[in-house]
C-alpha cells in the first residue's frame, strides 16, 4: 500500500495547500513530546550538579534537587584524595582515547582505503573477518588478552590498554563507506597517470578527501576508548595508570564499606562527564551518524 | 613527483601489491590482538590442571589435556544458565523499549513545524557520552529511597515507594538506565536515514488527505525499516555483552549477584576463582551463541527482505 503511494508520478504542489493557515502553526504535541524526552534524559544530570554541591551530612537527608553548601569541599577533598590519583585517571583517560582514537583513524583510513579502492584477491574475505570482530564478546578477548599480555611482560602497563583499541572493525567499516563515497575513481586514475605512486597518492590525494570520515571516525573511538571498563579493569592491577571510569568504580567499590567516599564518587562522576560533553557539543558539526547506515551524500 | 609516466605493466603491477602493504598494520593487529587471542581462548579451554600429590610445592600443579570436559561443564552449569536467562529477560525488555522510544522520537523530529527540535535531539543524544560506569552510578544514587525524587514524593503523600534495587524491580533499574543511555544514538542513526528520504514521498500522501500519523505508520516506517534492523542487530550484541552496569550497580545493592550476566561470571572464574581453563570454555561457548545469533538474524532478516520484495 505504501510502496504504491511512493511509487507514484511527482505531483507539482499547487500554490494553496488546502488549509492555507496550517504551516505558520508549531505543532505543539510532537514540542512537547520530545520536550518531555529531553527532561528525562537530563534527570541524573542534573542530579549529579546538585549533588556535587551536597555535604556528606546534606547528601542523604535534603530534597534530591536542592543545592548544598559543600561543592568547594567536596572538589579539594577529590583533588587530595590518595594524592590527586583523580587527575592522574583523568590524564590517564586522555592518553588512551587521545592516542588510541588517533591510530585508530589512521589504521582504519589505510584499510578502509584499501577495501574501498582497489580489486584484489581476499578483498571481501578480509573485510569479512575484519567486520566479524565485532561480534566478538569483548571478555573473549580480554581474558586471552590479559593472559599473553602477561607472557609478553605487557600486562598492567599503558600499552596493555592501547594496542588492543586500536583496531576497530566499526572505524574500517565507516572509512570503507566514506571512501566509496568521497573519492572518485577518474581522480585516482588521472593522479596514477601523472605517476603518482600508491602511498603518494594515498597521502596526498585520498587522503585529504577522507579527513571528514576520518574525524567522525576518531570522535566514535575517543568516546569508546573513554568509555570503555571491562578492557582496563582487567589488564590493569595499578591504580595509577586507571582510567577514570576504572578509577570511579574502584572508588564506589570502597564507598560501599565507607559511605563519605560516596560524595567523592559523584563529584569525581560529575568532572568525567564534562570533558566528553565540551568535545561533543564542540564538534556537533562533526558527528556523521548517517555513515553507520551506510547513507553517505558527498 | 616530476618523474614520467613508468609503462603501463609496472603500473599495473604496483597497484596489486600496493593494497597488501595498506592492509599490513590492520593485519598485524588483528593477528595480535584478535586472531591470536581466540585461538589461545580455544587451547586454554581444552586444558585443565591437575593436583599432584597434596597440592604443595611449585610443581604440585601441572597442565594437562582436557578434552571436551570444560565444556560439559561449562554447558550443565546452571549459573550460566541462569545468567542467561536473566540477560535474555533484560533484553527483552531494554531492546523494544529503547528502539521503540527511538523511532517514536525520530519520527517527532522529522514532524513539519516542530520547535526547538535541535535543542531536543541533542539533549536525547547527549547519555551517549556518558560512560556506562557513570551513567549506572547517578541512576543507582537516584534509585536509593533516601535520594530517589520519587520516593520523597510518595512517602511525603503517605504510600511507599517500589522498591527498584531489589527482586524483579532490578530488571526495570537495569533496562532503565540502558534506555537511556542508547535512546538517542539510536535515535540519530533512524532520523538521519529519515531525513534521506525525498520529501516527495509524503508530499504526495498528505495532498491525498493522509494525516501525520497516516504517513509515519505507512511510509515512513516502512523506508526506514533498514536503519530499525540495523539498530536492532547491534542492540542485540551490546545487551549480550551488558557487563559494566550490573558490576557498578553491585556495591549498592545486595541483590547482585556476581554472576548476574554471563560475563560476570567468566570475570569472576578466570580472575577471583583463579580457574581460567572453565573460563575459557564459557566464554568460547558465549561467543559462539552471539556468532549463531548474529548470522541467525541475518540470515533471517535477508529471508524476509528477499521474499518480500
Amino acid at each position: 500500500m505504501s510502496t504504491t503511494t511512493a511509487a507514484a508520478p511527482r505531483r507539482t504542489a499547487p500554490a494553496l495547500p488546502p488549509k492555507a493557515s496550517a504551516p505558520r502553526r508549531t505543532a505543539w504535541t510532537p514540542t512537547l513530546l520530545l520536550l518531555l524526552g529531553a527532561v528525562y534524559c537530563l534527570v541524573p544530570v542534573v542530579w549529579v550538579v546538585t549533588a556535587a554541591t551536597k555535604s556528606r551530612q546534606e547528601l542523604f537527608t535534603t530534597f534530591t534537587y536542592a543545592p548544598g553548601t559543600g561543592f568547594w569541599d567536596n572538589l579539594t577533598e577529590l583533588s587530595s584524595y590518595r594524592g590527586g590519583v583523580y587527575w592522574q585517571w583523568m590524564a590517564n583517560s586522555a592518553l588512551y582515547a587521545g592516542a588510541g582514537a588517533l591510530l585508530s583513524a589512521a589504521v582504519s583510513g589505510l584499510t578502509g582505503y584499501a577495501l574501498a579502492k582497489y580489486r584484489f584477491r581476499g578483498r571481501s574475505t578480509v573485510f569479512n573477518v575484519l567486520l566479524a570482530g565485532v561480534l566478538m564478546p569483548p571478555i573473549t578477548l580480554a581474558v586471552p588478552q590479559y593472559l599473553l599480555m602477561s607472557k609478553a611482560g605487557l600486562a598492567d602497563s599503558y600499552w596493555s590498554v592501547l594496542l588492543p583499541s586500536i583496531l576497530s572493525p566499526y572505524g574500517i567499516y565507516l572509512s570503507r563507506i566514506y571512501a566509496e563515497a568521497a573519492i572518485p575513481d577518474e581522480v585516482v586514475e588521472a593522479a596514477r597517470v601523472d605517476g603518482a605512486r600508491e602511498w603518494r597518492l594515498f597521502r596526498s590525494v585520498a587522503l585529504p578527501m577522507m579527513v571528514p570520515g576520518l574525524v567522525t571516525v576518531f570522535l566514535f573511538q575517543f568516546v569508546a576508548i573513554w568509555n570503555n571498563f571491562l578492557l582496563p579493569y582487567i589488564m590493569l592491577g595499578d591504580d595509577h595508570k586507571f582510567p577514570v571510569t576504572v578509577g570511579l568504580y574502584s572508588l564506589l567499590q570502597q564507598g560501599a564499606n565507607e559511605p563519605a567516599l560516596y560524595t567523592l564518587v559523584i563529584t569525581g562522576a560529575l568532572l568525567s562527564i564534562l570533558p566528553l560533553i565540551a568535545l561533543f557539543l564542540g564538534m556537533q558539526r562533526y558527528w556523521r551518524v548517517d555513515l553507520l547506515s551506510g547513507a553517505v551524500k558527498s | 613527483m616530476a618523474s614520467p609516466p613508468p609503462p603501463r605493466r609496472a603500473l599495473r603491477r604496483r597497484g596489486s601489491l600496493a593494497p597488501y602493504g595498506f592492509l599490513g598494520p590492520a593485519t598485524l593487529l588483528f593477528t595480535l590482538f584478535f586472531a591470536l587471542p581466540i585461538g589461545f581462548a580455544v587451547y586454554l579451554s581444552l586444558r585443565a590442571t591437575r593436583v599432584k600429590g597434596l597440592g604443595l610445592g611449585s610443581h604440585a600443579r601441572t597442565e594437562v589435556w582436557a578434552g571436551l570436559s570444560n565444556y560439559t561443564s561449562a554447558l550443565a552449569d546452571s549459573e550460566l544458565l541462569a545468567g542467561s536467562g536473566r540477560v535474555l529477560l533484560y533484553g527483552a525488555l531494554l531492546v523494544p523499549t529503547m528502539l521503540g522510544a527511538a523511532l517514536f522520537f525520530a519520527l517527532l523530529l522529522d514532524v513539519p513545524r516542530v520547535r526547538f527540535g535541535a535543542f531536543s535531539r541533542l539533549v536525547i543524544f547527549l547519555p551517549y557520552a556518558v560512560p556506562g560506569i557513570v551513567a549506572s552510578t547517578l541512576w543507582g544514587f537516584l534509585y536509593l529511597p533516601q535520594v530517589s525524587p520519587g520516593y520523597y514524593l510518595l512517602t511525603r503523600a503517605g504510600m511507599s515507594g517500589p522498591d527498584l534495587l531489589h527482586g524483579g524491580g532490578l530488571y526495570l533499574a537495569m533496562a532503565n538506565i540502558a534506555v537511556w543511555g542508547g535512546t538517542g544514538f539510536n535515535m540519530i542513526v533512524i532520523y538521519t536515514s529519515l531525513r534521506a528520504l525525498p520529501a516527495e514521498l509524503y508530499e504526495a500522501a498528505r495532498l491525498d488527505g493522509c494525516s501525520e500519523l497516516q504517513v509515519a505508520l505507512r511510509i515512513k516506517i516502512p523506508m526506514v525499516a533498514p536503519s530499525l534492523v540495523l539498530t536492532f542487530f547491534f542492540s542485540m550484541i551490546a545487551t549480550l555483552q551488558v557487563f559494566a552496569e550490573p558490576m557498578t550497580l553491585k556495591p549498592l545493592t545486595n541483590s547482585m549477584s556476581s554472576t548476574w550476566s554471563p560475563l560476570m561470571k567468566v570475570y569472576r572464574d578466570a580472575f577471583v576463582q583463579g580457574n581460567i581453563y572453565s573460563a575459557a570454555a564459557t566464554s568460547v561457548v558465549i561467543a559462539a551463541a552471539t556468532l549463531l545469533l548474529s548470522f541467525g538474524f541475518l540470515k533471517l532478516v535477508n529471508k524476509r527482505a528477499n521474499g518480500g520484495s
